[in-house]
This record gives structure tokens, sequence and C-alpha cells, in this order.
């Protein structure tokens, strides 16, 4: 199987879908010219031209609601942002417009529309650039969000983002970017709303999206070393969330530990325990364990932020923890 | 503050007992060491000894109480200098100790996970009776993966059933016909016990018989010849039971044995335990390593057990484990009988009266001393062919006695 970058996978993934439906477009500030602010549309304006890979001026309300009116007038924007916190400016759309828009016009418009960008923390970005949007929009119904940790999933996630007739958010992470991946040649499609196995175990299942299944694995590594088989699930998918994979797996190991960079305050860790309590209570032999984004405004000094976000450690203590090891 | 003094727990799966009897009253001195209560357990009535020194300030549970809860405050004792006024300050509710205490300590909620909390009520495990590992003692499913793989004594304890269950009130007896006369005796702890255990025995133990006959002649006449020599014993034919049996489940060491439910556990150590009818009960002594025991020694312990046993003073590890029971009923003239296995064991010899029989030997017929047993097995763990095996085994070391000396 080709290796691939998790950026490579998204291009492509952008390009087959430009290739197969003409109604299929990208905009952005810097996606045509300078092929992406983290080069994620490498020569995708040559490829497809400037109708198609648009520059936008840096006005995120501007072109997100440009995007929800040309998705509404039967189009397929796909709509970057050049990471998720400048989205703010435009989520009066994305939930107002985009969401709701189904719901709200009886069925007679819908509005399918990717949004895509980077996510979370960065590497010293400071308070403001470094949040995680998962439980933000996650909380929305009319939303799907997807936030893909792997090269593949992001490839076959994106591609089935794109031909969803619903808005998407599509969560990327810049430190995952230049990751690579095994990427299966040819179409290359991942259902959304489905959980992937990602190691598999019989102690403590740790569960998490994005770049928290980097740490997760690499924790799963560490626990192996003192004797605890940890099965980790990449959700894949924020909404909808596959209860089934998760209730399933803590059904095999009893005890869950979750990973998210985001607070933990009506977090997804907070969403996964509530539901594992409501699908699997007798199942569980501990409390859920959350690792998180410290509740704080992410600080700026590398060492502060080292201790502010989840690593392998954290998670690793925390899965001992509900083993009842330390 | 007045020392509160709490309900012992007098062995592994004593959950509650019965205060038969206080000894010192209040107002009594009492020094560390003394002798304060009577404590009627499962099957044996035991002592409570004094830790601190002091008065006995107030007598909470007052004698004669059943169903007191472990870890329950029986009575307060005032230290020097402190007067009955400071017992207004203690509350008599019960007080769980922190960690080592039973998770049900005190009759309050146990703390168990969830899935140790299913585990138990699948496994019929009684939760408070298990100690928990997890923070503040919870129960977690280890604690069960240790109590199931523990099998016997916690098993047996399930027997005692969950004090929720015991606390429900019994149904009432069913009405007599009009005008019968009768008088409806109170259940004793053990007669409860009993009750329980052989009813969980015959429901769960997949039982089947295997009777052999002995010719014992050889049997009582080095009987006789041994008790003829000296005063210091008084060998009975149970005695050559015992060893025989000893010796037979050494022979066959896969008839000693549990089932577990993961597993058939074998055990290293040949266990045997012998019934003894005690008024209103029975209880089950145990002669630990009886294969490495003479006649003499079996004779003597298992003397000394039984009157233990009648006085009511065994200490819970002198009847419980043992891999194997006997009863005999010979001395009652009972020729042959089934009887229930006592679990976790694999079997039970129910051993019949030694009687004068014609028997036919050599194409004649002739007259032996016979003697009946009939051995009950647990066909999870023991097969016929074992079985059978078995008891060759046993009727080879009664026929032949000197065999036994080998």
């Amino acid at each position: 199987m080709p290796v691939q970058t998790v950026r490579e996978a998204l291009r492509d993934a952008m390009a087959e879908e430009m290739r197969r439906d003409p109604a299929v477009f990208l905009m952005g500030e810097e996606v045509g010219q300078y092929q992406g602010a983290y080069k994620v549309s490498q020569g995708l304006l040559d490829e497809f031209g400037d109708r198609r890979v648009i520059d936008t001026p840096i006005t995120e309300h501007g072109f997100g609601g440009l995007g929800v009116g040309a998705a509404m007038a039967g189009l397929r924007p796909v709509v970057e942002f050049m990471t998720f916190n400048f989205a703010m400016q435009a989520i009066d759309h994305i939930i107002n417009s985009a969401a709701k828009t189904r719901y709200m016009s009886g069925g007679q418009l819908g509005c399918p529309i990717v949004f895509r960008g980077p996510n979370g923390a960065a590497s010293r970005v400071g308070a403001q650039h470094s949040q995680c949007y998962a439980s933000w929009y996650g909380h929305v119904p009319g939303l799907k969000v997807v936030a893909p940790f792997s090269a593949p999933d992001a490839k076959g996630l994106l591609k089935t983002a794109i031909r969803d007739p619903n808005p998407i958010i599509f969560l990327e992470n810049e430190i995952l970017y230049g990751r690579s991946f095994e990427v299966p040649e040819g179409e290359h499609l991942v259902p959304i709303g489905q959980a992937r196995v990602a190691r598999a175990g019989k102690d403590v299942t740790i569960a998490g999206f994005s770049i928290a299944v980097g740490y997760a694995l690499e924790a799963a590594e560490m626990l192996a070393g003192e004797g605890i088989e940890a099965e980790v699930i990449d959700l894949r998918s924020i909404r909808p969330m596959d209860a089934d994979a998760i209730a399933a797996s803590v059904a095999r190991t009893h005890r869950l530990v979750t990973v998210e960079e985001g607070w933990p305050f009506a977090g997804i860790g907070a969403e996964i325990a509530a539901l594992v309590v409501e699908r699997c209570f007798d199942e569980l032999d501990a409390p859920v364990a959350r690792v998180h984004g410290v509740d704080i405004p992410l600080p700026y000094a590398a060492n502060l932020e080292k201790l502010a976000l989840p690593d392998a450690a954290r998670v690793a203590a925390a899965a001992k923890a509900v083993c009842y090891r330390s | 503050m007045p020392i509160k003094i709490l309900m012992p727990q007098l062995s592994p799966t004593m959950t509650e007992g019965n205060l038969a009897k206080w000894l010192k009253q209040e107002g009594d001195a009492v020094s560390a060491g003394d002798i304060i209560a009577e404590i009627e357990t499962d099957k044996a009535t035991m002592e409570v000894e004094a830790v601190d020194e002091g008065k006995l300030g107030r007598i909470v549970v007052p004698a004669g109480t059943e169903g007191v809860a472990v870890n329950t405050v029986i009575a307060l004792l005032l230290e020097e200098g402190e007067d009955a006024g400071a017992l207004a300050a203690t509350q008599a509710a019960p007080t769980p100790k922190a960690a080592p205490a039973p998770a049900g300590a005190g009759g309050g909620r146990v703390a168990a996970s969830p899935l140790a909390r299913r585990m138990a009520e699948r496994a019929g495990l009684d939760l408070g009776a298990l100690r928990g590992s997890g923070p503040g003692g919870r129960i977690v499913k280890a604690d069960i993966d240790a109590a199931l793989a523990g099998g016997a004594p916690v098993r047996a304890a399930a027997a005692v059933v969950a004090p929720a269950e015991a606390k429900a009130a019994p149904p009432p007896p069913p009405a007599p016909p009009s005008g019968a006369r009768y008088e409806d005796m109170p259940l004793s702890t053990m007669r409860k016990i009993i009750a329980r255990r052989l009813v969980e025995a015959k429901q769960t133990v997949p039982h089947f018989y295997l009777t052999i006959d002995c010719a014992i002649d050889r049997l009582l006449a080095l009987r006789k010849d041994l008790n003829g020599r000296s005063d210091a014993y008084k060998l009975t034919v149970n005695d050559f039971v015992v060893r025989a049996v000893a010796l037979a489940l050494r022979k066959v060491p896969d008839a000693n044995a549990t089932w577990v439910e993961t597993a058939i556990r074998k055990w290293a150590s040949v266990d045997v335990a012998v019934a003894v009818a005690l008024d209103g009960g029975l209880i089950t002594p145990v002669v630990r390593d009886a294969d490495h025991k003479g006649l003499a020694a079996i004779s003597a312990e298992v003397k000394a057990l039984a009157e233990r046993a009648r006085a009511g003073k065994l200490m819970p590890e002198e009847y419980t484990g043992g891999s194997f029971s006997i009863s005999n009923l010979g001395m009652y003239g009972i020729p042959q009988f089934d009887a229930i296995i006592n679990p976790p064991q694999a079997g039970i010899l129910a051993v019949g009266a030694g009687e004068p029989r014609p028997v036919v030997k050599d194409g004649a017929l002739a007259i032996a001393t016979v003697m009946t047993c009939t051995l009950s097995c647990d066909h999870r763990i023991v097969d016929g062919a074992l079985g059978a095996q078995f008891l060759q085994a046993f009727k080879g070391f009664v026929e032949d006695p000197l065999t036994t000396l080998l």
C-alpha cells in the first residue's frame, strides 16, 4: 500500500471528488495561489482553475456565508478555514444557516457543505488559536462532525463528507498533517458515524479522536509493557457518535478512558461517559476516566502548554487507575 | 470517647451472628483478654475477648439478639476516668471499619462496581461477605474473579444468602388443618445453615451413587489385637475407615478435588471431614493430612474434634475446607444409606453397620462380617469409573488392613 501524509490524503480526496462532481469547489484563505496555508490544496488551482479553487479575502463571516448560500443553491462547497479558531467569525452561518436549513425549510432546502481546517492546539499559537471545537459543533443537531486521525480515514471521510447532503464539520489537526500512513489505492470511502478499533485489547478501552488517538496508541504500547492490554477506539466521527462500538468495547474491557485536547466541561469525554452509563452501566468495573486539556485558556509558554495538554503518559496513568493498578 | 465494641467477624464467611450471652454486665470492670460475650456463628459458639480495658458502659445489643451484622456496635466501653455521661456523645450507629472490613460492613450499602454487582448476582455470591480491593473498599471485577477462583469458602458463603434476602419476612408457614395441635420450633443458626447448604448441594451438585460391600473380619481382628496392646488408644472401626479413605484418595488423587466452575481443582493435601451428630444438627470437623496420620493419631483427633464439636467450641478453621466427607451410621445399625455431598467437596462416603451376612466363598456359603459403603459423587468431577476405582482402592485397604501400613 502506498504511504501518504494526511496532508496529501486530504488533497487527493478533494481532487478526486472535484473530478467526479463539477458542483464541488474549494474556497478559503490562501487555498489557491499559495496552495493552502498548510499546503493541503497543493496543485488544485493548476488542475481545476480559479473558478473552482477560490482565494477569499480574510473574512470568515463573508465566505462562510457565501459557501452556505452556494450550497443552498445546489453547489457542493468545501470551505477551508485556516484554522477553526477563525471560524468563530462564521459560526452564525454554520449553526443558524447551514445546520438548521433542512429542518426549517421542511426538507425543501439542503445545505451540502463541508467546513474543514485544522482544529485544536498546534504548537505555541496561544490561547485564542488553540481551541478544540469538537464539543461546540458536536452539540448542534443538523451538523455532522468528523475528526480523523490517520491518512486513510482523512481521505475516506473527506470524500464521504463531500458527497453527504448535509453540512459537515471536518476537524483536521495541524500536527497530524505531516504524519504518514498507508492509504489504500483507488476509490476509498469511510462511512461517517463508524468508529474503528485501532488496537485490540481486553483490559481497558481508550477512546479518542484526531491527535488523541496517537496518544492513546502510545499509551497502549506503554501499558502493554506492564501487562495491561488496552483497546484503542479511534472515534473518527464525533456526531453521529458510534455508541455501539464504544459499548461493545466496554463490554469486552469493562473500563473506559476518554482522551481529548478540549476542555472537560460538557466535552466529548463527558458525552461518552453519559452514553456508556446509559448503554452499558452493568459492564463498568470502574468509573469512566477522562483525560483532557486543562480547564484553562491554553498557555503560550512552551512548558505550561505541555502541562496543559494530554499526552501518552497521562493517558497511561488514567488507564492504570481504572484498572485499579498504580 | 467510649470505645466501641463491635460485632466481630469470627470466620471469613460470617456476615452476621447471634449474640448468645453477655458474660459481663453494665458497670463491670473489663481487662484486656476478658471473655465478655458469646457469639453464635454459622456452626459454633465463639467467645469474644475484650481488647481494651475499662468499664462496660452500655450493652447496646442485648443477649439473645439474632442476625447481628458484623461490625455493628454491640457495647460501649468506658475508659479510665470516663463516666456514663460520655455514653450520650457516642452514637450507637454501626461504624464500618475503613479498608479491611468487608464491603458490606455495618449493614450499609455495599460499594461494588456495576459489573462486580452483576457478576456476583449471576454467580450467587454475597457481596457483603467479600472484601473490595478498589478505592474505598469498592468490590471490583478482580475481587469477584478471586472469590470465584477461591471456590470453596466463598461459594459456601453464597449459601448464607444476601442480607437483604435474609431480612425479608419469611412467608408464613402453611396453616394446619383445623384443630391440629402443633408447635413451631424456632430455627437455630445451625439449622438454617444446614437447610441452605443441603438444598444447595442437592439442587446444584449432580449426585450419583456407587455401593460396595467390604468384608471386615480381618479389620475387626486387627482392631481387637491393636486395642489389646495398649490403653493409650481405643480404635474404632470408623478410625480405620478414615485412614482407608485417606489412603484411597492418595491412590486415586483425581477424586480429591473441587469443582470451581472454570476448573477442577485438585487438592495437594488429603483432608477428610467426619460428620459428627450434635443436638439439633451436625457438623463436619476435618482431619487434616489424614493420609499422613496413623490410626492412633486419627483416633485421638476425631475424638477430640467430636468432643469440641458437641461442646460447640470448634473454631471455624476446624470445620471448613476438607475435600471429602465420611458419614457413619453403623452404630445405629443402618445397613446402607446415601449421603448428600458437602459442597465444595467431590464426594461423601456413607458407611453402614458391619453385620454378619451370608457370602459365597470358594463356591460355598459362608458367613462374613460385611460393611456396606455407598459413595456419593459429584459427577462434574468424578465419573463412574473414577468413583469405582476409588471404592476399589478403599475396599482393598479395608479388607486387607495390613496394606494400610505400607
